[in-house]
Order: structure tokens, then sequence, then C-alpha cells
């Protein structure tokens, strides 16, 4: 060997700014970007709704009356805004969606968390997927033409647009994305404690009854809550499935009238500005904050199943 | 059944997962009421033996068994028997403590529960089943003030035990153990061997270990296990002294990892 060896090659400039620190640097801004916009997008549409909503509230709202009667008539003079049937109307086709949704789902989540095998459960999964991935009007257009000849016929109504009609096509809509995390929920359930309980002797069914459902309790509650969440923001399918009539229903065959469709129905119709259009976006902010609850309770569950 | 017939018999067992073999021709007799120690280097198949006791390794889809073992003289793998029957008298303890995630009380209760026959016992009747088997790993007194806090809030020692108390309800013949202790620290193990030292006797114990010094205190049997081959077994005594097979002696003295 000649000259002595370089023992530490000289470092490269320090400050030198190759293309991965180009990339790095406005990858970042656009990751940025994006997140900001998110919030400050969010934060503009409370402000708008809360500020038409709260104009309303604060201008001319009558507590007792507007959550307390069924009339609502904003156009008749003088108009009246009661709600109640409105509320009645969600709850009813809401209620009866999980009534529907709650047990198929949880029913679809043991069979392919548990017991399905292979090839089956993998297609389950994704006919699962697939029927969360059908676009609502889709639902509804099922609700019109599908149920509602179907509703008159079994039963013989004059109308197949009611709580029935619209109450199943919610429950149908809701249980694909309560099935999935309710089956992400019995998933989460170590296997270990279903392998001590088989080495004891339990059988398929005693495990799930007995160990996995006690286990995977907060996520299922999370799950169903989601689903409760999906059924009272919904729309578009409510709309078209409900019948649509201001109404206090007394059984499954009268038609209603929900919260969202209403907005949806009425916005368009309304002079920029007036009571009515204003009226509409206290509706907003009344779902705005019930949804809210709903999701961030199923969020504290979640979490809380997490940090176990 | 003869007075001294082998609790646990194994013939020509071999055990296939997939295409791998991993048990070839398993002729084993274990002895009634003692402590026998399955031993042997890490992938020797010592698990999986054990696994085949209580068929538990079925729950792998793709594992195939051939032979015969015999529980208390019953064809375990004879057609029309019930797994959950064969279970309910063989238990098991895996390496890592698997309390379930209720209550104390709940865990001890839970394999009387599934396999009891007619209406609820009463309250009274299940207190005096928490108590016994509680006591007979040395665990009541510890654990007698919180029986319906989380059994996952033990300590690991504690949880050990428990695993091993929730099974004595069901008074199994046989209980099978996937090195027990190896999640425990040395004075766990030790309270642990005791508390095997006096389940002895009154119950048949398999056990698997790693650890040569434990086969050595706490078993009267031993078995060694080579690439899934029965190599030897004898009195625990003879075979740490004077093993027959070379690759017994191997073994015992560090040869193998
Ligand atoms: N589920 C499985 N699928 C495929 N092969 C397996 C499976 N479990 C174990 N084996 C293989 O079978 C052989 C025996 O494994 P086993 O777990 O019974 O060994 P062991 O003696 O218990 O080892 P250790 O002391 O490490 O626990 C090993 O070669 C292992 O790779
Ligand atoms: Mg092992």
């Amino acid at each position: 060997m000649g000259a002595a060896p370089e023992i530490h090659p000289r470092p490269a400039a320090a400050d030198r700014r190759d293309l991965a620190w180009w990339v790095d640097k406005s990858v970042a801004i656009l990751v940025f970007t994006g997140g900001i916009s998110a919030i400050v997008f969010i934060l503009g549409i409370f402000v708008f709704i809360t500020k038409e909503g709260f104009g309303f509230i604060f201008g001319s709202l009558d507590i007792g009356g507007f959550f307390g009667s069924t009339k609502w008539r904003p156009t008749s003079t003088p108009p009246t805004y009661g709600i109640l049937a409105l509320l009645a109307g969600t709850a009813s086709v809401t209620g009866l969606a999980m009534l529907i949704a709650v047990p198929f789902s949880l029913g679809a989540a043991i069979y392919i968390a548990e017991f399905a095998k292979g090839k089956t459960r993998e297609v389950l999964k994704v006919l699962v997927e697939m029927l969360a991935a059908i676009p609502s009007v889709v639902w509804g257009f099922i609700g019109l033409m599908v149920m509602n000849p179907l509703i008159i016929n079994a039963f013989d109504v004059p109308v197949g647009l009611c709580v029935l009609n619209s109450g199943v096509i919610l429950g149908l809509m809701a249980a694909p994305i309560m099935t999935t995390i309710a089956e992400d929920a019995l998933k989460a359930v170590p296997d270990t404690y279903r392998e001590a309980a088989e080495a004891m002797g339990a059988t398929r069914w005693q495990i799930v009854w007995k160990v996995v459902l006690p286990a995977a309790k907060t996520g299922l509650v999370a799950a169903v809550l989601l689903g409760v969440g999906r059924g009272f923001g919904e729309t578009m399918a409510v709309l078209m499935a409900s019948g649509h009539s201001v109404n206090l229903p007394t059984s499954v065959f009268d038609s209603v009238r929900a919260l969202t469709a209403t907005i949806a129905a009425e916005l368009g119709e309304t002079s920029v500005g007036s009571d009515h259009y204003r009226v509409l976006f206290t509706l907003g902010i009344l779902l705005f904050v019930v949804t809210f609850a709903i999701n961030l309770t199923a969020d504290l569950i979640v979490r809380g199943i997490r940090k176990k | 059944m003869a007075k001294d017939a082998p609790a646990i018999r194994t013939e020509r067992l071999n055990l296939y997962y997939g295409e791998f073999q991993a048990l070839f021709d398993v002729d084993l007799a274990v002895k009634p009421g003692i402590i026998t120690a399955l031993i042997g280097p890490s992938g020797c198949g010592k698990t999986t033996l054990l696994r085949c006791v209580n068929r538990i390794n079925e729950r792998l889809g793709y594992v195939r068994t051939t032979g015969r073992i015999e529980v208390m003289g019953e064809d375990i793998y004879a057609p029309g028997v019930e797994l959950a029957q064969v279970r309910k008298h063989i238990g098991m303890v895996f390496q890592r403590p698997n309390p379930l995630p209720l209550p104390i009380r709940d865990n001890i209760l839970f394999g009387h529960r599934i396999h009891r026959e007619g209406p609820r016992v009463r309250r009274a009747e299940e207190d005096r089943i928490v108590e016994s088997a509680l006591r007979e790993v040395l665990l009541w007194d510890t654990v007698k003030d919180r029986l319906d806090r989380k059994a996952t809030s033990l300590s690991l020692e504690e949880q050990q035990k428990l695993c091993i108390a929730r099974l004595l309800p069901l008074k199994p013949k046989v209980l099978l153990m996937d090195e027990p202790c190896s999640a425990l620290d040395p004075k766990a193990t030790q309270t642990v061997e005791e508390m095997l030292w006096e389940l002895r006797g009154a119950y048949t114990i398999l056990i698997v270990t790693h650890n040569m010094a434990q086969a050595r205190r706490a078993s009267d049997e031993c078995v060694f296990m080579l690439m899934g081959k029965l190599i030897e077994h004898g009195p625990t005594d003879d075979m740490f002294v004077t093993p027959r097979d070379s690759r017994t002696a191997d073994y015992i003295e560090g040869r193998y990892g």
C-alpha cells in the first residue's frame, strides 16, 4: 500500500440539497395544505350553517312550539314550524331500520368472523363491501319501484311508501357498514381466548356466546351506534321511500317525513334569508349535533377498546 | 381398566402439518398419577405431541394424524367420539397464561358451566367450587377478596395458577402443560412447581419443559424427543444419571441447543 489510506472518507457537503430533499419538502407542504384546507372547509361549513341556523334560533324560535308541535307548515300564513312530526319520522324510520339491521349485521359478522372458512369468507366479505358501495339513490329507487308495489300487494294498503318501506331500505343500507365494523371487533378478540375455551371442551357456539361476544362487546356497540348515525343522516333513500308526508306515524304503513328529507326537498324553494330558509339550517344544526354525538360516542368506545 | 394401565398411550402416532411430518411413529405410555416431563431441543415436536392428546391440534385445518391415542383406556380418535367430552377430562395449560377476559370467579366456573347438565347450581355451590379450585392451586388467600376483578389484572404467576385452577372443577384425569413457567420469573416458577407437586397423585401430569433443571426437580419420569421421534423414556433420576441413549446424554449435557 502506498499513501496512507483514507480512514474517514470526506463527508459530503453538509448543506447539499439533493432531489430527495426537494421531494420531501414539497410533499410535506402538499400534505400540510391538504390537512389544513380540510379543517378550514369544515370550519367554513360550520360557520355558514350556524350563522343561518342561529339567526332563526335567536330571531323567531319558540322552543315549545318548535319541538312540541306537529305542524310543519312553512308556506301557510302565518307559517308554523313544528318539527315533532319530522323528529318522529326520522326516529321511527331509523328505529325500524336498526331493528332490522342489528340482528342481521351481527349475525353476518359472527358468521363471517367465527364460522365461515377460506373461500366462503372471502366471497362474503367482498359481497358485504359491494353492498356498502351501492349509492343511496339506488336504494331509494328500489324503495320506490320494488318495495312499494310489494307492500301494496302484500298488505293490501293504498300506498307502499311508508315507515316500513324506508325502514327496510335504510336497514339494508346500514347493515354492510355495521357488519364490517362488527366483524373487525370480533377479529380483534385474541385467538388465545378461543383456544383456551376450546381446550376446555366448549362448543363453537359456546365460545362465541360466552367468550367472543363479551370480549368484543364495546366494539359491537360502536358498530351499532355508527349504523344509527348512518340511518339518522341518510337523506335520499328516505326521501324516496318514506312517502314524505308530515305525519305522526301510528303504524308502519303510515307515510312520514324525515328531517333530512325536509331540508333536501325544501331548501331549493325558499328565498335566501327568509325564516323558512333559516329554519332549515336550524334543522341542519340539530342533525349535526345528534350525528356528532353518536359518532363521538362510537369513537370514544372504539378508543376505549384500543387502550385495553 | 387395569390398575396400572397407562393414563395416556400413543401407538405409532404420526402427525403431518400439511406436507411436513412433525411426529414419527411415537409410542408412548404415560403412567397415571405422576408427573412426566417432555424434554428435547426446540422444534423436536414436544408441543405437537402434547396438543395431540386433547386433539386441539385440529384447530388447524391442515393437520393430519395417523395412529392411535388412548386416554384412560379410551381411544380418543375413534369415530363418534365427542371432542367436547374428550376435552372435559383432559385439561390443558398453555405457554402464555391465557385467562379469559372475565372476572376471576367466572374463569373458574367457565368449564363447570359449559359442561353442566341440568339446571343452574346454586350460588353457594358455585362459591364452594371456586374456593376449592383456588385452594388447590394455593391461590385462594391471595385472591379471595377480589373474585370479581378481571382475571387479566392478575400477575402472570397468578394468571397461570388460575389457568390451572379453572381446569380442576371438571375433575380432569390428565393435565397437559406446555412450558407453563416459561413466561414466569424464577421465583414464580418455583411456586408453580411446588403447586404442581401438590397436585401430583390426584392428576396425571404431562409437562413440556425447556428447562433441564426443572425437569430434573419436578418430574417423576422423563421423555426425551428428537426430531419428531421419541428417543428415551424412563424415571427422571435414571435418565439424568445414566441415560441409555447417547443422544439423550448429549442433550442433557447441553450439547444441543
Ligand atoms: N402450525 C404449524 N404448522 C406447520 N409446522 C409447524 C406448526 N407448528 C409446529 N410446526 C413444526 O413442527 C415441528 C415441531 O414443532 P413443535 O412446536 O411441536 O416443537 P417444540 O418441541 O414444541 O419446540 P419448542 O421447544 O420451540 O416449543 C417444528 O419443526 C415446527 O416448525
Ligand atoms: Mg413448544
